[in-house]
């Protein structure tokens, strides 16, 4: 019986099926106003501990790798960073390898920077380096010569007369480099250019995509010494962050990816359903085919 | 009319409805955007030019400022704005109806996004690469002149090399001499062969061995073992030296190479795996920020954020 009723299942109710384990939880927790509880681990607790060892004033290079379509997984982690960097009142250069990258910088300087931190000055405490086109090519000029490249700030204003500029002449002037990355370029290309040919001078931490962080691992934790994983990486570090930052009531804004685990986990479940049911086919059909023979 | 056509009509009628009712006949409505408008003057002494920037702000945040003060300008409604949500909105759902089958909605969204992303790409490529990056460098003060206000170089006559080529690039178009296009290509596949060889190589094949040379004892502060560190170091050298063993296809894999190369498959199929689980959340991440936008800042049946007054 349910075998003849999944064998002859319309492909279609599968996928109303996982865009109602998709939308309930968002809806449910958006009422109830109740998450899951995320517990972080070590890669998250590294990338955490990368920033929070900062001065007050270390010089930060972050770079925006990623476009809309990816803005889901990787958005709430680029707030997390920008946020932290700017509760550790560290000198943040954003820039970018992907042409829409700079709106994405835009996008989190203003939900965090002008809402939360706008004590903070454009060229003394933050700046916008913008899009360069050239994918590892950037990375492997800049790592030695950044004003080669940047000659001016996304808004065309000379470098020269941006005061945070002054003494920054190389990647290797940073502290630390924060990558979010969605694909090429990105956190990839940040490690075979910058921290692997300079792992004394420059250290990198990263927040990627799901489908990249498996071809990340192996650079932990020599090559790269924290990674965020996708959604689940960056709700993690919000948890770091709030934990240490958010006061009692933390801003919504700021728990973004830690909402975004509900639906996860049901849609998970689901899958993880649809993976039995499949092998429950598989597993009748080559029964009968034996009982054939 | 079959009956799937006749259910399609009524869903999409219901809905069509129920968003006329909600946008134009509920107290609040749905799917506006507001913005906050900013002055802002020139950091130049005695100018008397100025302009606006508009940012993204929330209803609560037009509402708290009309309750105060009704003829505030700080805050107001953006009709382009609240367009793009509209837009936004419609062709998410266009794209996710191919779920359901092909249909012509679907097709004006993909050529829409495959249109507009190439006109970007256009765009940018030449503000971002063609100005700075060739005409920035070969004639530094006419781009300063009209596009870089801030740029602050000297010509460098070594840039016409990558012009000529460029030129040579486009030959590739013309009906005849379209061979000259092969000589910048090889150019750029020899000089981007030799920049990832040195990558790979250096990140992915050197320090991959040296990442693998590790100790499979590993002691404790306190001078004990630490088990698990010492096991996870054993499972990452037998993975390794198994995973290397199912690709040594020289010998055939039979007795302790079978069985080691085996051992290898494993944990190829757990690699897979962990890959696909991965994969697996990054999708439906992309699909709850959607099904999230359409909820919150188009329907506005949700406010995570607490930007809505009413909700």
């Amino acid at each position: 019986m349910l075998y003849s009723i999944l064998k002859k299942l319309d492909k279609r109710w599968i996928f109303l099926l996982m865009f109602l384990s998709v939308t309930l939880p968002i809806y449910i927790i958006d009422k109830t106003g109740k998450s899951f509880p995320e517990v972080p681990t070590t890669l998250s607790k590294q990338v955490f501990n990368s920033v929070e060892t900062l001065n007050e004033g270390d010089p930060v290079l972050l770079s925006f790798d990623f476009d809309p379509a990816s803005e889901g997984e990787l958005g709430p982690m680029a707030t997390a960073f920008v946020r932290h960097c700017a509760e550790k009142k560290v000198k943040m250069y954003f820039m970018a390898l992907w042409p829409v990258g700079p709106q994405m910088i835009d996008d989190a300087i203003a939900k965090v920077i002008h809402s939360d931190f706008s004590s903070l000055i454009y060229g003394v405490d933050y700046v916008n380096l913008g899009f360069k086109p050239g994918n590892e090519g950037v990375i492997k000029v800049i790592v030695t010569d950044l004003r080669e490249l940047f000659t001016t700030d996304d808004m065309g204003k000379s470098i020269e007369e941006i005061p945070m500029m002054s003494g920054i002449n190389s990647v290797q002037d940073f502290e630390l480099v924060i990558n979010v990355s969605a694909g090429y370029a990105g956190t990839k290309e940040w490690v075979q250019y910058a921290s692997t040919p300079y792992p004394d001078e420059i250290k990198v931490v990263a927040g990627c995509t799901g489908v990249q962080a498996p071809l990340l691992y192996p650079y932990i934790p020599n090559q790269l010494p924290g990674l965020l994983g996708a959604i689940k990486g960056a709700a993690e570090y919000e948890k770091l962050v709030i934990d240490k930052y958010g006061g009692d009531d933390p801003d919504p804004k700021y728990l973004e990816a830690k909402r975004r685990m509900g639906p996860q986990l049901v849609a998970h479940l689901f899958i993880i359903v649809l993976i039995i049911l499949a092998n429950y086919i598989y597993y009748i059909e080559k029964k009968v085919e034996l009982k054939n023979e | 009319m079959n009956s799937e056509k006749r259910i399609t009509i009524f869903i999409l009628s219901l809905s069509i409805i129920y968003l006329l009712g909600r946008t134009f006949f509920s107290d609040n409505g749905m799917g506006k955007a507001y913005v906050k408008v900013i002055d802002v003057k020139p950091e130049l002494v005695d100018s008397d030019v100025s302009w606006k920037v508009y940012e993204n702000a929330s209803q609560k945040d037009f509402q708290n400022a009309e309750n105060d003060d009704p003829s505030q300008t700080k805050y107001k409604f953006s009709f382009s704005r609240t367009i793009g949500i509209w837009v936004s909105a419609f062709f998410t759902l266009f794209i996710l109806s191919f779920l359901y089958k092909d249909n012509p909605f679907y097709k004006i969204a993909e050529s829409v996004v495959v249109g507009v992303s190439a006109g970007y790409s256009m765009v940018v490529g030449f503000w971002a690469t063609i100005v700075p990056n060739l005409l920035g460098k070969l004639s530094p003060n006419w781009i300063k002149s009209w596009a870089m206000p801030g740029l602050n170089a000297e010509s460098e006559l070594l840039y016409l090399v990558p012009l000529i080529m460029g030129v040579m690039l486009l030959w590739r178009l013309s009906p005849k001499g379209s061979w000259i296009s092969r000589w910048p290509l090889a150019f750029i596949i020899g000089t981007t062969a030799g920049i990832r060889l040195i990558g790979f190589l250096h990140a992915d094949f050197l320090s991959q061995i040296r990442n693998s040379i590790i100790s499979m004892i590993v002691l404790a502060p306190d001078n004990g073992v630490d088990f698990w560190q010492s096991l996870k170091n054993i499972i990452i050298i037998i993975g390794v030296l198994c995973t290397i063993v199912y690709f040594f296809f020289s010998i055939e894999h039979k007795g302790y190479i079978g069985k080691t190369a085996k051992v290898g498959i494993w944990f190829l199929m757990i690699t897979f795996g962990a890959a696909f689980g991965y994969t697996v959340m990054g999708r439906i991440a992309l699909l709850a920020i959607r099904i999230e936008f359409l909820l919150n800042d188009w329907l506005w049946l949700i406010d995570p954020s607490n930007t809505r007054l009413f909700m």
